[in-house]
């Protein structure tokens, strides 16, 4: 079955995501339908370009997982839209069912956060990689075996042959995450949604996780979706940021004018909150109090309003606020957004 | 919510005096196929008053430090030599109920994971008044431990009413404040905070580090600190360790150490962090991964991954040496490595 969509174009997003939502309904007992949701994606909308990195940011509870886990099919939204395109392939995710999965699967992957509990431990390397391949019922046992080289190689675990029938405890974290992307990449798929793949790492191997993932997006056009809380990672393997809070994007726009220019009161409180590897420079105090509020059946008005030292009537009195440009391709959620430099300016 | 420390007893500081001294501690985990060099010849003092911070990878040895000052290491950790003084005396010489009486009381632990260090079936309170019978036992009255822990509550910015709450109905930044809470019922002398922020997120970690300094600065407390997270280290120490593979390759003030790294390791280690401050440089990557400590290199232990190595560094050990200014650093090169940047930037 095939959703019925306008034909693709040129220039058009690989994903597109419309007022997707994910509410989790809270149990209230065997027989009894549940009156609480908890609103984990909230209406969100964005775009990925093809060949793009987003970075979707925030902290926990904010509903980025979420997000991630629809985009790849781990879950199914409650409410929008995913449009996934790639070539002559054009499907709304939440409506890929039955035979049509195997297909979808072979062009979007996932890498986890934790390398340890990704793998199956009784299952060697080459096992692990050529999985999809064999799910997929791609090439010989030879065939899979030289592209699982070819993969080891290019993810930098050499000598490949001797990593081949090895088993996941016999590798390091480092080593067992390029197996992670090797795995994802094993199916030459155009989108990878990538959960916090560096955070369990040492900085050291960190670094060279990311530089290999940003390396292999750029030479095999591989689009991805990097989850993290970090923003420094953030900064150096995306194109653009979104911030989320409370399952709503509240700003988005290009990384390093994000980084330069942050908008949104919750982007600049997380942004001087980041501690700084460096002893002589003194960060802003961060202006907001307290933790990330529950988002169980959240009331209209917008989301961060609770910890906002700007709020306003006008926050009060309005739902939350949509998405507005307020410069190149950056959009901020806020209706106070024009007046919080003066505010700032004035208190200080 | 009244974030006051005036009731908490507060000590006057000698920042000369030395609280804690290291001194060339060795200590190897037993395990089937032999023996692990954990920590090897590790030597700091840590003064009163002092937010000490040792940084590493993991497996580099920071964690045993900070449990062998408590000894509190697994039972196929040896202590093979070395000293740890704490006021003078040395810890490893204290019987188990000696070690017990210092434990809490003079010297505390935050751990990693706040998340599993409340027993979920324990009201938080409860918890903490264990501590006081342990230590304060007759001398506290159940009124007066009541108060104690208001108070202490009341210092890390919760409310009195949730010491009658269980663990589960804390949030990860509350239930790391309640443990710092618990680390000060016994007004220690020394605090080792092993990664006290690393499951929080960066503006809860924040509020928790805030609140750490502040305590420590006002109530006269020296700090260990322990983390991978070099920014967070650069915020919040005075002096600074950087340790490899069970060894303590660098130490001294942390300013110097962020403007001048002098070991290739700690350098590589500073410039592989990325920041969201300042302009967005390359970041160096560290080649290779940590030795295997069952047979660690020899010579210096980080020659198999140092772009300075030499032949003299495969079979020579290099010692510990101060280089000016409290600042020590153990490598046969340190003089080249300001010519790394240039390198790199090339």
């Amino acid at each position: 079955m095939t959703a019925t969509l306008p034909p693709p174009r040129t220039g058009e997003p690989l994903v597109e995501i419309r007022d997707l939502e994910m509410h989790f309904p809270i149990s209230k007992g065997l027989f009894r339908a549940p009156t609480d949701f908890v609103h984990a994606v909230d209406g969100i909308s964005l775009d990925i370009a093809p060949g793009e990195s987003v970075g979707l940011v925030g902290e926990s509870g904010c509903g980025k997982s979420s997000t991630g886990r629809m985009l790849v099919k781990l879950m199914e939204p409650t409410g929008g839209s995913i449009i996934f395109r790639d070539g002559d392939y054009q499907r709304d995710v939440a409506k890929v069912k039955g035979s049509e999965i195997k297909d979808f699967r072979a062009r979007v992957q996932m890498i986890f956060q934790d390398p340890y509990e990704s793998m199956n431990p009784r299952r060697t390397i080459f096992d692990t990689i050529s999985e999809p391949m064999a799910v997929q019922g791609v090439g010989s046992v030879a065939e899979r075996e030289e592209r699982v080289l070819e993969l080891l190689q290019l993810v930098g675990l050499t000598p490949a042959e001797s990593f081949l029938f090895r088993y996941p405890h016999e590798l390091s974290g480092g080593q067992r995450q390029r197996v992670a992307v090797a795995r994802a990449l094993v199916m030459n798929p155009t989108f990878v949604v990538a959960d916090e793949p560096t955070s369990m790492l040492d900085v050291s191997i960190r670094i060279s996780i990311m530089e290999l993932m940003t390396k292999l997006g750029q030479d095999l056009g591989v689009s991805y979706l990097y989850i993290t809380h970090d923003l420094a990672v953030a900064r150096y393997m995306c194109d653009r940021i979104a911030v989320m809070y409370l399952g709503k994007i509240v700003e988005i726009g290009p990384t390093e004018e994000i980084l330069a220019n942050p908008k949104h009161p919750y982007t600049r409180a997380l942004l001087s909150a980041v501690p700084v590897p460096d002893p002589s420079l003194k960060r802003p105090p961060v202006e907001i109090k307290g933790g990330i509020s529950a988002a169980i059946n959240p009331p209209p008005e917008c989301r961060f309003i609770q910890r906002c030292p700007f709020a306003a009537q006008v926050c009060q009195e309005n739902p939350h606020p949509p998405l507005e440009q307020q410069g190149d391709r950056h959009f901020v959620a806020c209706y106070r957004v024009d007046e919080i430099d003066s505010v700032t300016e004035a208190a200080s | 919510m009244t974030t006051s420390l005036e009731n908490l007893e507060t000590r006057q500081i000698d920042p000369t005096k030395p609280l804690l001294e290291v001194d060339r501690l060795v200590m190897h985990y037993k395990i089937k196929a032999g023996e692990v060099s954990a920590i090897e010849d590790v030597s700091f003092t840590v003064h009163q008053g002092e937010a000490v911070g040792l940084v590493g990878e993991s497996g580099c040895g920071k964690t045993s430090v900070a449990l062998s000052l408590l000894r509190l290491l697994p039972s196929n950790a040896e202590y093979i030599s070395g000293e740890i003084r704490f006021n003078g005396e040395d810890l490893l010489y204290l019987s188990p109920e000696e070690m017990r009486q210092h434990r809490w009381k003079d010297i505390a632990m935050v751990f990693q994971g706040a998340m599993n260090s409340w027993n979920p079936v324990y009201r938080v309170g409860d918890q903490i008044r264990e501590t006081l019978d342990t230590h304060y036992r007759g001398a506290m009255s159940y009124d007066q431990q009541r108060e104690h822990m208001e108070r202490l509550f009341s210092s890390v910015g919760l409310t009195p009413e949730m010491l009658d709450r269980y663990p589960h109905e804390f949030s990860g930044g509350m239930r790391q404040r309640a443990v710092i809470a618990m680390a000060l019922a016994c007004s220690p002398e020394l605090i080792i905070a092993d990664e006290p922020t690393t499951a929080l997120d960066v503006i809860v970690q924040d509020q928790i580090l805030k609140e750490l300094k502040r305590i420590q600065a006002e109530l006269g407390m020296s700090i260990i600190y322990i983390s991978h997270d070099i920014a967070v280290i650069a915020e919040v120490t005075d002096s600074l360790g950087v340790m490899y593979a069970g060894k303590l390759v660098e130490y001294g003030p942390t300013s110097t150490i962020f403007a001048r790294p002098r070991h290739p390791y700690a350098y590589l280690l500073l410039r592989s962090t990325p920041s969201i401050s300042g302009p967005r440089r390359e970041l160096a990557p560290l080649e290779g991964e940590p030795p295997n400590l069952l047979s660690p290199p020899t010579g210096c232990r980080f020659h198999p991954r140092c772009p300075f190595a030499t032949d003299k560094c495969v079979t020579d050990e290099p010692p510990l040496e101060e280089i000016g200014g409290g600042h020590r650093v153990a490598c046969w090169h340190h003089e080249q490595v300001p010519e790394l940047e240039e390198a790199l930037h090339r």
